[in-house]
């Protein structure tokens, strides 16, 4: 991997913001519903009305607009005040992003230590029980919608009064490490499950591959330990469409985060998206839209690095 | 055929989809009771003779709504997945025939659209032309035409240099000649393939919307809003809340191990 492709990936990542910052742009500038009237209610006077519109800027043609808010987050990193909240978005959608970003990660981090063995399992024991039953576990992880697998799991480990999970709610780990762990555990199953489905089906199939392959045959044949034979020859190489896979994934992730923060209450960037979607917070909307297209981008672009290191046959020019 | 039937994910998604499918044309017919008539004194019940699923919380039999819900939500996958696939393909074709500037111009703006989540991009269009069943359906479907367009375009160039295109090429044929009958006909299986396993990812992103409030609406029998409806009283009977639940599932299986057997059959060399 070359400095070269690096710096290209990077320009490319820059390019898909621009063309998301646009479409963003574009969808909000369409939505129904005077923003200044949202926030001043519909008994207030035209003459407050205009007022707002100009203190917003609204009155002036879009692109003048557009400007004004790309120029705002590039030269002073500000994305404008909250219209609902009256506080800088920079403030609201920080906070929301610390406390997704602790959601998302463990729940990555729970399915990658999960679905590998389960994968490289399913490929070694493949045909019998063990292999159909985590087929059939993982075929079903990827027909159950979120909120679907969040009611479930609601209905059965979170009654009042006898479930072992709460229903819903944050607490920081930095306050209380076992409320948070408490908390926590029944959005990341959720939000984990696809996933799961998707990496183990994705490791299973590679190491099949993988198994069957020359390299591993000399190496059973130069009389290595199955052990070694699997854990030095075999499941390094089926990691890299693994990796791929989760970096798909977190596309899903970003979506899923959404629901699952809003069945379960926490105060993530899914809730802060979904109040903001039904007040009409125009800044807010764009401001998590563009972290979220950012976070993805870049995501894609980590995992393409990750997949050169782990297999050194893929060559980027 | 006897092939394809020979694996079990073949044999699974075809059971599963001629039962959704048969409940999607049929289900209102056979229904055993009408879907809105209240039982009073049968509320929140489990299963029983009666009420082979049990009731909701106005003693609603949730076989019946279960039934009467199946069209809407197997209409609404079909119908989003394919006018995004329609759209999608022909801006996917587009660019990978015309290559050059059009092709790279095109492939950066999906790029672009690409990099927002599928459920929020549809979540920010229903804001847009607003709740309710017609406009999910519209949002689903543009938000499916850049993953689409992509697919139809890799599809399109990799027939594109075969030698059966350029034996067209140079017996003069017109381009629309060429790409009507000799790169789409061929270009077809993985648009069919994708659309397949979209129209599960349809119908839960569908659902998803209902349950949210910005899909179907009251009274309506679509699986997503009757799980929204039943949460206050999920603890009470989990019925209610389990059986249009499982029946997304059922619906998004269905639809996803078809069109992975599908792909085996289709295209060998990616089998496993």
């Amino acid at each position: 991997m070359s400095w070269g492709y690096l710096i290209r990936r990077l320009l490319a990542i820059i390019l898909v913001l621009v063309i998301v910052t646009f479409a963003v742009f574009a969808i909000t500038a369409i939505l129904p519903g005077n923003a200044a009237i949202m926030i001043l209610g519909e008994y207030a006077t035209p003459d407050a009305v205009a007022a707002l519109q100009k203190q917003l800027h609204l009155d002036q043609p879009w692109y003048m607009q557009y400007y004004s808010w790309v120029s705002g987050i590039l030269l002073h990193g500000d994305f404008g005040m909250s219209l609902r909240l009256s506080l800088p978005v920079t403030q609201v959608v920080g906070e929301a992003f610390l406390n997704s970003a602790l959601l998302a990660v463990t729940a990555l981090v729970a399915v990658t230590i999960i679905a590998i063995p389960l994968g490289a399992l399913a490929a070694l024991k493949r045909g019998t029980a063990v292999d159909l039953i985590i087929g059939l576990f993982s075929y079903l992880g990827t027909a159950l919608p979120e909120f679907v697998t969040a009611t479930l799991l609601l209905v059965f480990l979170a009654a009042p009064n006898t479930g072992p999970f709460p229903a819903g709610g944050f607490v920081a780990p930095w306050e209380d490490l076992g409320g948070f762990a408490s908390h926590i555990v029944l959005p990341a199953v959720t939000l984990g499950l696809i996933l799961l489905a998707h990496v183990s089906r994705q490791v299973r199939s590679e190491m099949s591959e993988v198994l069957s392959s020359d390299y591993v045959r000399a190496a059973r044949l130069k009389g290595l330990s199955e052990r070694r034979v699997i854990r030095r020859h075999a499941l390094p190489n089926s990691l890299a469409p693994a990796v791929a896979v989760i970096s798909l994934d977190i596309g899903y992730l970003l979506g899923g985060i959404i629901v699952v923060e809003e069945i379960f209450a926490w105060p993530g960037l899914g809730r802060v998206l979904m109040y903001a979607l039904e007040n009409r917070d125009l800044p807010v909307i764009q401001a998590v839209t563009l972290l979220l297209a950012g976070i993805y981008a870049v995501s894609n672009l980590v995992s393409d690095i990750v997949i050169a290191l782990l297999d050194p046959r893929v060559r980027y020019a | 055929m006897r092939k394809f039937f020979s694996s079990p994910t073949a044999v699974v998604g075809t059971l599963l989809l001629a039962i959704v499918l048969f409940a999607a044309l049929f289900g209102p017919l056979v229904a055993p009771f009408d879907p809105q008539e209240f039982h009073p004194v049968a509320r929140l019940q489990g299963p029983s003779a009666t009420y082979w699923l049990g009731t909701d919380q106005f003693g609603r039999d949730l076989l019946s709504r279960v039934l009467n819900g199946a069209p809407a939500t197997v209409a609404f996958g079909l119908f989003a997945t394919a006018i995004g696939v329609g759209i999608g393909s022909v801006i996917g074709v587009i660019a990978g025939v015309s290559g050059g500037w059009v092709d790279s111009t095109i492939m950066r703006i999906l790029d672009g659209l690409l990099a927002v989540p599928d459920l929020l991009f549809t979540l920010l269009i229903v804001t847009v032309l607003g709740g309710g069943m017609e406009h999910a359906l519209l949002a689903v479907a543009i938000a499916f035409t850049p993953g689409m367009a992509r697919i139809a375009r890799s599809a399109v160039l990799s027939v594109r240099t075969r030698d059966y295109v350029r034996a067209a090429v140079a017996r003069g044929e017109s381009g629309f000649y060429i790409v009507t009958f000799e790169v789409l006909p061929n270009a077809l299986s993985p648009i069919v393939v994708e659309s397949t396993i979209r129209v599960s990812f349809a119908i839960m992103i569908g659902a998803t919307l209902g349950f949210l409030g910005l899909g179907a609406q009251p009274p309506s029998t679509e699986w997503g809003l009757m799980v929204a409806e039943a949460r206050q009283f999920m603890f009470r009977n989990p019925w209610c809340v389990a059986i249009p639940g499982l029946s997304i599932a059922m619906a998004a299986l269905g639809f996803n191990l078809f069109g992975d057997a599908l792909r085996d059959a289709l295209d060998p060399r990616r089998s496993h």
